[in-house]
């Protein structure tokens, strides 16, 4: 595996392989996804890519009928909303992210607390976004 | 290490105006920020002499990105005939001119200038709805963009954090709209100036007018409920949860408390002043506060030597619904999680004990991102000194005074407090 740039560069290349990636401050072992340069805690600059389980929780979502350029392009609006939220990972980092596989029509189904597991949509395809960061929920 | 803050001399506000709030095709911020300065030198009680002013500090988000010109200190410092004295311009999305204010005080308290004129900007609506919701998420991260995330929808997630945690409801949010439309109407200078009751009236009327079936409501809340009269945006904002798209300038004249007199004889004081940062949404420490207020509200009490029960009204960055019940808590105006409690129980009503957004806010006065903290503040200005009319403040012995003002997703706060001795 080539040496990726620890930054949002290389946190990119690493959604293009299918790969939730952070970075771990070798000074104080804070995790960081998207992976940070600097250590904003103890401000090391020695950090380590760590590949996260790539699943959490949901700790907060909204489902947008008017929404960016990018997803009017794709052809959502108030009549085909989309979910967006904030993850909690098992490793206790958050992310954003679009939220799959719930009723975006019916968002009061939507439960905070539910488990998600990652995935990658637009992999490989020319979109010019790259490989956008998504969760949708395990069946449990 | 955090240390109380003071002024090396004391700073005095003499003088306010503001434009028109309004979606203006025929306007641009030359025209706004002059219709502003005409009506702050009508306001200083024994006249301005402009070639007073030492220096120009003006608020501007991004008229960059809306009408594809920069550098505005210049231009307007040209515009209102102050050349050659310096022009700066601050930036801080939203909060962009509350800044400017700041650097105002900061530029007399150091001694450097007498005379200071602060104000801001932005003129919004020469571009469409989604160009201006792109141009507004430029202050938002770059992972919130490419996860769908609007402004809107940031604030809607905060929402549903809020919700669970705290174990509020959209009814909650209702509350702060209707609320905020109860004022407008006693403001001339809003841009939505109906009640929410006005509004169903007039819509119910229209219809047995034009012969198509009639609404029937049973409340306010009723009305909002219905997707139809207030459809969905980020749910669970719909669209009155969201303030509107607005051109608009406001300027205030800041002096050194030891001249005031020859300006007035009933300057506002400057006794707290607060900024802090905040992170984006996914490194936040938590979803349901304002870390970037909290660290401003402290600085400003702090500064001042008064507590949130001092404040006797105030006005806060109601940008969406959801932001004013956090703002509430957030400046200790209410415990956390009470925020949502006491907008149902009316204390924030303008009769209330403690009186929020008596201009009608952000979601009725308008929200011309650059011109807002300044705008703000000119509330706070015309409750102190008398000049709000119908909407002042009832309480006997009005003396204090506070703006919140909020950039981007609270990437930056400020919180300002004024005194009438």
């Amino acid at each position: 595996m080539a040496e990726k740039p620890i930054n949002d560069y290389g946190f990119e290349q690493f959604l293009n392989e299918g790969k939730l990636m952070g970075s771990m401050c070798n000074g104080c072992e804070t995790l960081y996804v998207p992976p940070r340069s600097l250590c904003p805690g103890c401000r090391h600059s020695e950090m380590e890519w760590t590949e996260t389980a790539g699943e959490g929780r949901l700790a907060a979502f909204t489902s947008i009928s008017i929404g960016t350029p990018a997803m009017i392009k794709e052809g959502y609006d108030r009549n085909n909303p989309y979910c967006s939220g904030v993850v909690e990972l098992v490793e206790g980092a958050r992310v954003v992210a679009r939220i799959e596989g719930v009723d975006s029509i019916h968002p009061e189904t939507v439960e905070v607390g539910m488990r998600l597991r990652v995935k990658f949509l637009n992999q490989g395809t020319d979109d010019d976004r790259g490989t956008v960061l998504a969760f949708s929920p395990i069946e449990e | 290490m955090y240390k109380k803050r003071k002024l090396g001399r004391g700073v005095a506000m003499v003088g306010a105006g503001m434009s028109s709030f309004d979606m203006f095709s025929d306007k641009d911020s030359k025209d706004l920020f002059a219709e502003a300065f005409v009506e702050l030198n009508t306001s200083v009680d024994k006249g301005l002499d402009p070639a007073d002013i030492d220096a120009l500090y003006l608020g501007n988000f991004t008229n960059d990105f809306f009408v594809r010109q920069s550098h505005w200190g210049a231009i307007l410092s040209d515009s209102l005939g102050l050349v050659p004295k310096p022009a700066t311009r601050t930036e801080g999305a939203c909060a962009s001119s509350a800044l400017a204010f700041r650097e105002g005080v900061f530029a007399i308290a150091s001694g450097f200038y007498d005379v200071v004129l602060v104000g801001g900007v932005e003129d919004m609506s020469k571009r469409s709805t989604e160009e201006v919701a792109e141009g507004l998420a430029l202050a938002a991260s770059p992972y919130e963009r490419k996860a769908g995330l609007t402004f809107p929808g940031v604030f809607a997630a905060i929402a549903t954090a809020y919700f669970e945690k705290y174990g509020a409801s959209r009814e909650h949010l209702m509350n702060v709209t209707i609320k905020s439309h109860a004022n407008a109407p006693l403001n001339p200078k809003a841009q939505f100036n109906l009640a929410i009751r006005d509004m169903m009236d007039a819509k119910v009327k229209r219809a047995k007018s034009q012969g198509r079936a009639v609404p029937d409501w049973i409340d306010e809340k009723d009305f909002l409920r219905d997707a139809r009269a207030n459809p969905p945006i980020a749910w669970p904002m719909h669209l009155f949860d969201c303030c509107p798209i607005s051109d608009g300038a406001a300027c205030i004249l800041l002096v050194a408390e030891e001249i005031a007199n020859r300006f007035t004889d009933d300057p506002l004081h400057v006794v707290g002043l607060g900024q802090g940062s905040g992170r984006a949404l996914h490194s936040a420490d938590d979803l349901t506060y304002f870390e970037a207020t909290r660290h401003a509200a402290k600085e400003a009490y702090d500064m001042s030597g008064l507590t949130p029960e001092d404040v006797q009204f105030a006005e806060v960055h109601d940008c969406f619904s959801i932001a004013e019940i956090l703002h509430i808590e957030d400046l200790g105006f209410f415990k956390p999680g009470e925020g949502h409690k006491a907008v149902e129980e009316g204390l924030t009503r303008l009769d209330g004990p403690m009186p929020v957004n008596t201009s009608g806010g952000l979601k009725c006065k308008g929200h011309p991102v650059g011109a807002t903290g300044a705008a703000q503040l000119i509330e706070v200005w015309e409750q102190l000194r008398d000049k709000a009319g119908r909407r002042g403040v009832p309480k006997s012995d009005l003396r204090i005074g506070a703006a919140h003002n909020l950039g981007g997703t609270g990437g930056t706060c400020t919180f300002t407090i004024l005194e009438r001795r």
